[in-house]
């Protein structure tokens, strides 16, 4: 009996339910620095339920009868949600206290988030995951305005606010019909109801577009993307690093799961809509942003562009399509915290850099900063050397593998056009000139330097040793 | 006359469409698409409620509960954003919600 309820402890939403309260009340109790503390403490917890995760259940079972489910690929991505969640805390602190909304309620909010994000990867009923979705997007809807002195942040909460409910809204809807013509709401149960049909019944389809749309939404694919730029560009940067990250990698496993575990047998039916979703994302990710001035829009469409790649993964439905999946998301995931962690500790005149064209002169005052920034980009443009060559790579082997030949044409296409923004920044760096001698203050946290560090040689030397997250990703399997 | 599910599945499609117009209609006042947000969950619910009491199975019933307490969680998150969106800009109107933009 007790060592039943300490192992139910050890189920890591339950023990990261526990450390949100405990974090909660730690930051009420403290007198001052209780953002700084907070913080620390939100990594740590963050850190330990991630090796919990790891060591924690090497069996795939299914519990709380039948409302989780935990696989080898739920596993990955949840390891995945909370090492950049404890990341982006890592590389923003220095931000929050310089823009002095110093609240220790934004490491419970990313605590809270996270925690919508574990249940939602590990959810296996419809009630779960739509409450999961909810406990995710109503911390991020106050995160994005937490900055209440800031007319931006103010009015990129309340679009994202609009937006996301709208989405839970479509999304709930659909889920009501799907459970109305299956009469259960377990994705088990689902699969089985599905699997005695031929062809799908008019209600199931409304309800598998409804709930298509509302996760589109949720990963910002196109054509529901048009939240995403706003957002990114109004809420403060360090909240911006963890839109761009985290949501995405759980979306994104949530759609994976939902298409491939109680949709399975309906392929053709999804594939059709993700397919539209996945060349437009795509094309509209690499060409909206060549007009854009202001990094964080450039970084938003360009977070689009990438969830369009991912998706060639889903629409190639094949064994390797999990595999390509997971190594994208883990690349797009350290490609992106790189880059957050330069854009969040890079200043000119005590302002931190907002366009693309701050960044003039950067490589005379700040070589090395702006050889990672240049590595970042070229990585991004997935030129060969660096990391993000090896995440196109294998999703253009699955969707090879399909036959989907002209899906991997345009992917190419795109990602060429791609290339000629991320190339642009390296140009405005090293080739403009700038007539005013403006100074360039790099301030960065020793913790988040290390991270830094790190993450540049994982993109600059992956090439040397691949095979290990090679290895390790292809024996994910879904269920 | 017989009321049967279609009658409770065409109000709620009709609910939930009012709902999504009055999003992107309504050119006035943000708590009207407050209003709105709720109109589609509480359409979503009838939805719930009689396919529930039509296939007699409960589990609907308890995910109506439990949409009904996110949707007042939503609302008070919603009306919070809205208040700190007020004190910066002095109005809730929609159409002056175009700072961003690109």
């Amino acid at each position: 009996m007790l060592n039943n309820f300490f192992s139910i402890l050890l189920v890591p939403e339950i023990c990261l339910s526990i450390f949100c309260i405990a974090n909660l009340l730690y930051g009420l109790f403290l007198k001052k620095n209780s953002f700084r503390k907070t913080s620390n403490f939100a990594i740590i917890i963050l850190l330990f339920v991630s090796i919990l995760i790891f060591v924690g259940f090497k069996t795939d079972l299914a519990f709380f009868d039948l409302f989780f489910k935990s696989s080898n690929f739920i596993r990955f991505f949840k390891i995945l949600v909370c090492l950049g969640a404890a990341s982006v805390l890592i590389i923003s602190k220095n931000y929050f206290i310089d823009l002095k909304i110093s609240k220790f309620e934004i490491p419970t909010l990313i605590l809270f988030a996270t925690l919508g994000m574990l249940i939602m990867i590990g959810a296996n009923n419809l009630m779960i995951m739509y409450l999961s979705i909810e406990l995710q997007s109503l911390s991020l809807y106050v995160l994005a305005s937490i900055n209440k002195n800031s007319i931006y942040s103010a009015e990129s909460g309340v679009k994202y606010f609009i937006l996301g409910a709208l989405s839970s809204g479509i999304l709930l809807y659909g889920f009501s019909l799907v459970y109305g013509f299956t009469g259960t709401t377990s994705f088990e149960e689902i699969k089985i109801v599905l699997s005695q049909q031929t062809d799908l019944s008019l209600g199931i389809i409304f309800g598998l577009v409804f709930i298509l749309v509302g996760l589109a939404f949720k990963i910002s694919a196109v054509p529901f993307h048009m939240w995403t730029p706003d957002i990114y560009e109004g809420a403060p940067t360090s909240v911006t690093a963890f839109f761009a990250i985290v949501p995405k990698i759980s979306a994104v496993a949530l759609i994976f799961r939902l298409c491939l575990e109680p949709f399975e047998n309906f392929s053709n039916e999804w594939s059709q809509i993700i397919f539209f979703l996945s060349i437009s994302s795509m094309f509209l990710g690499s060409i909206a942003a060549i007009a854009q001035s202001s990094l964080k829009r450039l970084l938003a469409y360009s977070s689009i562009g990438h969830i369009g790649y991912v998706l060639i993964a889903l629409v190639a439905n094949n064994d390797q399509s999990i595999k390509s999946a997971s190594i994208y998301m883990f690349i797009y995931m350290i490609m992106n915290i790189s880059i957050f962690a330069i854009l969040l500790s890079l200043k000119k005149s005590n302002m931190y850099l907002e366009k693309i064209s701050d960044l003039v002169g950067i490589s005379k005052s700040n070589p090395i900063t702006s050889l990672c920034l240049a590595i970042i980009m070229f990585s991004m443009a997935g030129l060969p050397p660096f990391i993000g060559f090896f995440g196109k790579f294998y999703i253009f082997i699955a969707a090879i593998e399909s036959e989907l030949y002209f899906l991997s044409i345009m992917g190419v296409l795109a990602s060429v056009i791609a290339a000629y923004y991320y190339l642009r920044i390296i140009k405005v760096m090293y080739f403009d000139v700038s007539e005013k001698n403006e100074s360039f203050d790099f301030v960065i946290s020793f913790h988040s330097k290390i991270l830094l560090l790190v993450l540049i040689l994982i993109i600059t030397f992956f090439i040397i040793y691949p095979s290990l997250l090679i290895n390790y990703t292809s024996i994910l399997r879904i269920t | 006359m017989l009321i049967t599910l279609e009658h409770y599945l065409f109000l709620a499609s009709i609910i939930f469409t009012i709902g999504i117009l009055g999003i992107f209609l309504n050119k006035k006042n943000l708590i009207i698409i407050l209003m709105s947000i709720e109109l589609i969950l509480l359409s979503v619910n009838i939805n719930f409620i009689a396919f529930s009491s039509f296939l007699n199975e409960i589990s609907g019933q308890i995910f109506a509960m439990l949409t009904l307490t996110v949707a007042a969680a939503e609302a008070a998150i919603g009306l919070a954003i809205l208040v700190v969106f007020f004190r910066n800009l002095g109005s809730i109107e929609v159409n002056k919600i175009n700072k961003l933009k690109g």
